[in-house]
């Protein structure tokens, strides 16, 4: 379980404020996602909670342990997973495994059963120094290594980020059999759609949470009326649809355009504007938000 | 009948035993948004840094805004736009330095700089940020200006590589409208990603796997083509057949 | 315990796998001797002197002919007076210009006491201080001769050979002075660089959230380089020994305890220097600049610390390799014992300590 309350903490003497006043719990067993961009302060806040630095104000607690003054038992539990995935490059798959396991005082064989879905994929390179490893692969042995010595918490910072999409599904896949173990896992991730596959999450920017919930939570605390609009010539009709003066907002979506629309508004009515402006071949439909669209709206 | 502002056949890149790039074929038309895909270690890289110029190819041939791949390689550089993820400006130089500074390495006089330096920062509303060193500029701002750098010079065709990783989905899509005005005023742009929404912003998307293109065309064909619902599952279906990496 | 090990060993996995700095490491000591041995000559050869003698007696021509014999000395007559000397010298025909007062015999005997000038062409002031250096031992060996009317003359041969042959041969000089660089360069520079190597590759952060303590890390750390400049410390004393004839005249146990003492001092030096900087090129930076640099210059290692300006002879006390290169040469060429070197080594001793002190108080145990 983990515990933070009204988190504090500043670079530069106070000119860059990187958390203001953060606060959430974790439950056991969770998967909890903090999702957010680069530099909102999702790195600053689990080096706090990993007990690498310490906050201005405010206390945290890992499982009961407060990260400040408990450090030592906190280091003992946790696992920990930096951007970068940060091995040693010119060791081998296998040691490093083995010297994180040995850094923890176990061997790979006693939580062997714990890693050994991520590990079997990348065990025929086991002599392969980490330095050679694709991002996927890198990404599966910062994993074990991080799991070797049956940590109570796993922290992971960015553990997708660089990595293709195939790679990052699987990791999730991975999490979701960990999970099973009972590991409470906090993740952070730059990419919204995995905002799904967390148990809870919470929205963060510029060292706020702007929203904490189950990602249907915040779904469904979407308050606009959003409608998906498809059409060719994506550019000129992002600018049509922002002339309308009833269309709030105005975004692409991959091959759609998501629109925000004020009560007022009917489909038809904007069908036709359309038309008068030669976009003849439009779809619009009403779609229910995705994550994305909820933290679009928060940040506006 | 469009110009063809890249032109390739045959492009190969061998390292020792490892053939990296084999032999891929396509060509990309001025002003098409060119999203060029595959999973780290399928030879993305490589082929991209053959069309920039700076790598020679084993083998194949082409050319690049109008250069020969192999003989005018210098003045493909001299050509082109640059961005990536990795580096794109000089973090302790500010705003209107770093533009002065691409600008100059592009060749354009410093009369012509100064002029398009402040149409630049009044079109991004960057005035107040003139004199910022751009390491204090939030990490979307950087982008967009980085973006304007690249293209300070007019190039005819700029290449991204993964420029927009970690950004705010709004960010994001500001960017993305700036890559659409680029498109509309005939600049072709070459873009590699990791976010698969992007590859819809592609007017015509290509796919490495293992060193080949084993997907080229727009994204609601491909769909098609794979039954897919989203160039996502396009992906995944493309990836699982890789050999190479995972 | 099993951490430090596991520790130790990935240090160790690390230098065997970085080819070009192993090479650099072991390979330097060996190229350094040769350099120094044969290629760079710091002899001082083809002295042109002349005297000036204006009563000569039993006692002058004695030295004159001391130094006409000796084959670093190309004589070159006798002046006839200051202003010819000075000319000669001028017209650079004239290296050294050996001057007697009146009388110089006369003053001895009565006075126990007389000067004898020696006036050396500086413009290469290297071989102007070595010229000197090398008539003044041959005019103190004379007074000694003198001095010892009872002894018998091999043993006062003898005892001439050890003492001054510091001075004549180089070799015996610089040997001592190599050890105390090639130790300073890997272990301070490699140590630091080692450190800060975790720093900046991220990998720090994995290892302060897990169990390890911090001083584990550091003396794992500290362990292969320990072993590495060991080796080479044996390599140096054996091609010093082998390939340019230097001797080994005193304990080699003595030997291997200032080396050991010395090896711990550069190491805690690293440990010091990784605490203050941040990027591995701060650190090479950081020690070159105080490690090298001072060991270089002011060790007494190339330059006699005698013969320097009282301000650098009082910053030589706190160049660590001042005190290992004399305790070298005090065991090794002189073959003295420990009672000789107490000085030295309790020097060693207090700045192990002081920058053990340093590095264990800039410890941090977080990131910041």
């Amino acid at each position: 379980m983990i515990e933070v309350e009204n988190l504090n903490k500043s670079y530069r003497k106070g000119k860059i404020k990187a958390l203001n006043g953060i606060s959430f719990k974790v439950n056991d067993g969770e998967v909890f996602g903090v999702i957010g961009p680069d530099g909102a302060g999702k790195s600053s806040l689990f080096r706090i909670l990993a007990s690498l630095i310490l906050p201005d104000s405010g206390t945290a607690t890992m499982n009961r342990h407060d990260v400040v003054k408990d450090y030592r038992k906190v280091r003992q539990i946790i696992g920990y997973m930096p951007g970068r995935f940060s091995l040693y490059q010119d060791l081998s798959v296998e040691e490093n495994l083995t010297f994180f396991a040995t850094l923890f005082n176990t061997t790979i064989e006693e939580n062997y059963h714990l890693i050994k879905d991520i590990y079997q994929q990348i065990e025929p390179f086991k002599d392969r120094r980490a330095g050679a490893l694709s991002g996927g692969m890198k990404q599966k042995l910062a994993l074990s290594c991080a799991l070797i010595h049956k940590p109570e918490i796993l922290i992971l910072d960015e553990p997708t980020t660089g990595v293709d999409p195939v790679s990052r599904k699987e990791f999730w896949d991975m999490l979701g059999r960990l999970k099973e173990q009972g590991i409470t896992i906090l993740v952070s991730t730059a990419y919204m759609d995995e905002a799904s596959r967390c148990d809870r999450i919470a929205l963060i920017r510029e060292g706020e949470f702007i929203a904490s919930s189950t990602p249907q939570g915040i779904i469904d605390n979407y308050a606009d009326i959003l409608w998906s609009v498809e059409g060719s010539r994506m550019s000129a009709l992002l600018e049509a649809l922002r002339g309308h003066s009833e269309v709030k907002t105005s975004f692409a979506f991959g091959d759609k355009i998501h629109i925000t629309v004020t009560e007022r508004l009917q489909a038809g009515e904007l069908k036709q504007y359309l038309s008068e402006k030669e976009f003849s071949d439009v779809r619009i439909a009403p779609i229910k938000p995705t994550v994305e669209d909820c933290f679009m709206a928060l940040t506006n | 009948m469009s110009v063809k502002v890249i032109e390739v056949s045959g492009l190969t890149k061998k390292f020792g035993n490892f053939t990296a790039v084999d032999h891929i074929t396509f060509d990309v038309e001025e002003g098409e948004i060119f999203g060029f895909l595959g999973a780290n270690g399928a030879g993305k890289t490589t082929a991209m840094q053959m069309l920039c110029g700076i790598s020679m190819p084993t083998a194949g041939a082409g050319t690049v805004a109008g250069y020969d791949i192999i003989k005018e390689n210098e003045l493909i550089k001299r050509n082109i736009g640059y961005m990536s993820q990795k580096f794109s400006l000089y973090e302790d130089l500010r705003v209107w330095e770093n533009i002065r500074l691409f600008g100059g390495i592009y060749g354009l006089s410093d009369k012509v700089i100064a002029t398009k330096t402040n149409a630049l920062l009044e079109k991004l509303n960057f005035q107040k940020e003139r004199n910022t060193l751009v390491k204090y500029l939030p990490l979307g701002w950087k982008q967009k200006l980085a973006f304007s750098v690249a293209i300070f010079h007019e190039p005819k065709i700029v290449f991204l590589d993964e420029p927009t990783g970690g950004v705010d989905p709004a960010m994001r899509r500001q960017f993305w409208e700036m890559i659409y005005e680029a498109a509309d005023q005939g600049i072709t742009v070459f873009v590699t990603t990791h976010y698969m929404d992007e590859a819809e912003y592609c007017n015509r998307v290509s796919i490495m796997v293992d060193g080949h293109i084993d997907a080229l065309d727009t994204p609601a064909a491909l769909r098609r083509q794979f039954s897919a619902d989203s160039m996502d599952e396009v992906f995944r279906q493309l990836a699982r057949k890789a050999k190479r990496g995972d | 315990m099993k951490q430090f090990i596991a520790f130790v060993k990935k240090e160790f996995h690390h230098i065997m796998r970085d080819n070009r700095t192993l090479l650099i490491i072991l390979g330097m000591p060996v190229v350094e001797i040769l350099l120094f041995g044969f290629a760079i000559n710091m002899e001082v050869q083809d002295i042109r002197v002349a005297f000036y003698d204006p009563t000569p007696d039993d006692f002058t021509t004695g030295i004159a002919e001391r130094i006409r014999q000796n084959s670093y000395f190309n004589y070159q007559g006798k002046m006839q007076s200051m202003e010819e000397m000075e000319e000669s010298m001028r017209k650079g025909k004239l290296d050294l210009a050996v001057v007697f007062p009146q009388k110089f015999q006369e003053s001895m005997v009565h006075s126990g006491k007389a000067a004898v000038q020696l006036l050396s062409n500086s413009s290469d002031p290297n071989r102007g201080s070595i010229s000197v250096t090398y008539a003044s031992a041959i005019i103190a060996g004379f007074q000694q001769e003198q001095a010892d009317l009872i002894q018998i003359p091999f043993r006062i041969e003898t005892e001439n050979r050890m003492i001054y042959n510091p001075l004549m041969k180089s070799s015996y000089m610089f040997v001592p002075g190599i050890m105390g660089l090639v130790l300073m360069i890997i272990c301070t520079i490699m140590t630091s660089v080692s450190i800060v190597r975790e720093k900046e590759r991220g990998t720090m952060e994995v290892l302060l959230a897990s169990p390890l303590k911090q001083g584990t890390m550091i003396f794992a750390k500290t362990i292969p380089y320990m072993v590495i400049s060991f080796i080479d410390f044996i390599i140096i004393l054996l091609l010093s020994y082998f390939v340019l004839g230097v001797p080994v005249n005193g304990s080699l146990l003595l030997l291997f305890l200032v080396a050991i003492l010395y090896i711990t001092l550069t190491l805690s030096y690293g440990l010091t220097v990784s605490t203050l900087v941040d990027k591995q090129v701060n650190a090479v930076i950081f020690s070159a600049t105080t490690a090298m640099i001072p060991v270089l210059m002011l060790s007494g290692m190339i330059f006699p610390i005698d013969n320097m300006p009282m301000v650098l002879q009082t910053l030589s006390a706190i160049v660590p390799a001042r005190w290992f290169i004399e305790a070298v040469r005090k065991v090794m060429i002189q073959g003295l014992g420990i009672t000789m070197i107490w000085k030295e080594m309790l020097i060693l001793i207090g700045m192990i300590l002081f920058l053990l002190g340093v590095t264990i108080a800039k410890t941090k145990k977080r990131l910041e």
